[in-house]
């Protein structure tokens, strides 16, 4: 999993295998940290405080 | 014995076992067993959860009396090399928790790296492969018998024969101190081929040709290890496996047995091209 | 009781009525825990695999609800990248039966191992080769995909809502569902076909290998294929169920009538591309390895033979595809429910036989078949899932707004 694993090896199978898997651990995280951050913004800026409960 | 061949090549142990000898007698068992350190049960009756890694098979020709006949078929891991040494066990093991060996052709198993998921028992066609459903239990006295040479294996990890990899790496470390680099043909056997009463195991490298085990098989090596020679076969030879031990018999029913033939294909007559490819 | 959890405007059963229900199916939850924990403090003797069966019910249990928890990664890519926007109605039911199914199997996973506490190896140590490490990685990684779909509908309870930091994050992630909801259609198509590749890739075992494209065998794109295909039968399914339970009508028939129609034209066409693989297999790839088509459904205990293959084709395949993809058909209730029923049952065989099939035909030639019955441990460990699934989408049901259409469908008075 990681480069410091012995068994770990600099070739293709590596590359594709955990390249996908870093690439879409990438994209989780980065869309989760947007939408925590965005939204401790928004709660300091003073949004949601008055709504009605029924957004959508 | 030529002490100078082959110095640099990879070897490739692997074994002939000569069914037409074999009496069934069961030593070769005993003798895995103690060497390895293989836990056992009270009761042993059911064979599909106690491990045995040479197994013995018994053999029949399926005809009435007085046209009976029986064989007897010792059945070790059978370190597969595979297309470009990939097992069908060694791909799969999702943990690297089993490997093969180019530099000997052994299929290792590292039972504190396996975490029991029994993938690899499900990928080999030979149930070659034991799962420990549970933690050995050995009688009074017995843990001061134990091999100190061969690690015990504990609850939930899968065990396979070894080729006595131990006996190997003992025998490469005291040609290493007599500044050796290279073993001697007798000085790294299995000790199911040194049990053997009747003398039906050969063991050795396949890859030397001073070697009995290659006299005897002449492994086609161009052809996927595939025996040349007569009344030599290997176990489902033509699902690709590419299997390291090889049996002889002189009797066709018993090589019939060694692998799946359609009713018009004639035993031994497998055309390796017809496989169609794995990875 | 428990009335201001509740959503508004709909109504829901007394909290005691609940409670009991809950309590009832608590109780067979615990039989499983009890199972669970047997399994791991005395290990795997507890259930009646063998060294010739060491992939059993629990194997095909997780293949089975992963197939069936398709419904949520297919629907999410429909909804979301394809653009069905009626499925919105359908959505949220489907991404919580979606974590129920993958947190149910990632639970039997944990309790299948030898060594539990080693599971972490197969990240760690991972062999990129095997199937069974892709499996895992996708699963896990996917797993939190639709836990996060999950969270804006757990947030949208009536009084986490009214904090306005769990609103803001609620709606920021609706605002960027299509970004998780295309990761998760990604890992999906991965980890379903991974789950195909387990089997197709042994070589040593004629009854499941197939041959491949690139690296992967014919079977990882078949059980991509019939997940996207089937899933959606299991969530109708499920939606029938929790509508006869609650007696309610939940989800507008357009939106089931679009969903079931997606999904018998996606059974049709996975059954060509099966027949196909079929034919090739029996006529090809297994008299290559000197085996006939009929030696693999010649059990001598009678489980494994004909019946089986036409169970899964025939009834579990060709048979709700044609009322699926047929309109006048899948207007029909009765009909609709059949087919879904049959969809399902005909998804769950495959995953059986590409499991225990497997292990039950003898390779070599001097053996027989194997045979397995499975301990009560497996059997209520099997079911825990089921029942911690039940409770969950009734906690679901009751307390979050589910079902966007519950309130136009059964308006309240007053």
């Amino acid at each position: 999993m990681f480069p410091f694993s012995f068994e770990w090896a600099w070739d293709m199978a590596h590359y594709v295998f955990l390249g996908g898997m870093w690439y879409a651990i990438g994209i989780i995280s980065a869309g989760l940290s947007y939408c925590i951050g965005k939204a401790l913004l928004d709660t300091v800026a003073g949004k949601g405080h008055d709504h009605g409960g029924d957004h959508h | 014995m030529n002490k100078t061949h082959n110095t640099q090549k990879a070897k490739k142990y692997g074994m002939v076992i000569d069914l037409d000898k074999c009496t069934g007698c069961g030593a070769c068992m005993v003798a895995c067993m103690a060497e390895n350190n293989v836990p056992f049960k009270k009761d042993e009756t059911n064979k599909l959860d106690s491990i045995t890694w040479m197994h013995l098979y018994k053999l029949t020709n399926g005809k009435a009396f007085p046209e009976t006949e029986i064989c007897y078929l010792p059945r070790p891991c059978m370190h597969c090399e595979g297309a470009h040494g990939h097992p069908p066990c060694v791909s799969v093991c999702p943990a690297t928790a089993t490997d093969y060996d180019h530099g000997t052709g052994i299929v290792s198993q590292i039972y504190t790296r396996c975490f029991g998921c029994r993938y690899c028992m499900g990928a080999c066609p030979y149930h070659a492969r034991y799962f420990n459903w549970w933690d050995p239990v050995w009688p009074e006295g017995m843990k001061e018998y134990l091999s100190p040479n061969v690690s015990p294996r504990m609850r939930g990890v899968v065990e396979k024969c070894s080729f006595c990899f131990h006996r190997y790496q003992l025998a490469m470390d005291k040609a290493y101190h007599e500044g050796r680099k290279e073993l001697e043909e007798h000085e790294y056997q299995s000790s199911c081929t040194q049990a053997c009463p009747a003398g039906a195991i050969t063991f050795g490298d396949l890859n030397n040709p001073d070697h009995q085990v290659h006299k005897i098989a002449r492994p086609d090596n161009e052809h996927g290890g595939k025996p040349s020679a007569t009344n030599v076969f290997r176990l489902l030879e033509r699902l690709g496996t590419n299997p390291k031990v090889y049996y002889m018999s002189s009797r066709e029913w018993v090589r019939r047995l060694g692998d799946n033939y359609l009713p018009h294909e004639k035993t031994g007559e497998i055309a390796l091209g017809k496989q169609k490819g794995h990875h | 009781m428990d009335s201001a959890l509740l959503p508004k405007g709909v109504k829901r059963c007394s909290f005691p009525q609940f409670s009991i229900g809950i309590l009832i199916v608590g109780a067979v939850l615990l039989w499983g825990v009890y199972a669970m924990l047997l399994c791991w403090f005395k290990g795997l003797n507890q259930t009646g695999m063998n060294d010739s069966y060491g992939f059993a019910l629990w194997i095909w249990a997780d293949l089975a609800v992963i197939a069936l928890g398709g419904g949520a990664f297919f629907t999410g890519l429909l909804k979301y990248i394809i653009g069905k926007d009626e499925l919105k109605n359908i959505i949220n039911f489907a991404v919580v039966i979606g974590f129920i199914c993958y947190s149910s199997a990632l639970l039997i996973l944990a309790i299948d191992v030898g060594q539990p506490l080693r599971s972490w190896f197969i990240f760690w140590h991972v062999n990129v080769h095997s199937m069974l490490a892709e499996v895992a990685f996708c699963l896990s990684i996917y797993f939190s995909v639709l836990a996060i779909e999950f969270v804006p509908l757990l947030l949208e309870n009536r009084k986490l809502d009214e904090v306005p930091f769990f609103h803001n994050l609620a709606h920021n992630m609706h605002e960027v569902m299509a970004v998780f909801a295309a990761t998760g259609a990604f890992l999906s198509c991965f980890h379903q076909g991974s789950l195909g590749g387990v089997a197709g890739v042994l070589f040593g075992r004629p009854f499941a290998f197939r041959e491949h494209l690139l690296v992967w065998p014919w079977t990882f794109f078949l059980f991509t294929w019939s997940a996207a295909a089937y899933g959606p039968c299991f969530t109708i399914l499920l939606t029938k169920i929790t509508e006869g339970i609650t007696r309610k009508k939940l989800v507008k028939d357009n939106v089931v009538d679009l969903l079931a129609k997606i999904s018998g034209w996606m059974i049709a066409s996975y059954m060509v591309a099966k027949l196909i693989d079929t034919w090739y297999w029996a006529t090809v790839t297994a008299p290559s390895r000197g085996l006939t088509f009929m030696q693999f459904y010649s059990d001598g205990n009678g489980l494994y033979t004909l019946w089986i293959i036409v169970a899964e084709l025939v009834v579990g395949g060709i048979l709700p595809a044609l009322i699926l993809t047929n309109k006048t058909l899948r207007a029909n209730k009765s009909m609709l429910l059949l087919a879904v029923i049959l969809a399902c049952i005909g998804v769950c065989i495959n995953r059986w036989v590409m499991v225990l099939q497997v292990m039950a035909h003898p390779v070599l030639p001097f053996e027989e078949w194997f045979a397995y019955m499975p301990s009560w441990q497996e059997v209520a460990t099997t079911i825990l899932p089921v029942a911690y699934g039940v409770i969950l989408a009734s906690l679901a049901y009751r307390y979050l707004p589910v079902f966007p259409q519950e309130r136009e469908l059964n308006p309240v008075n007053g």
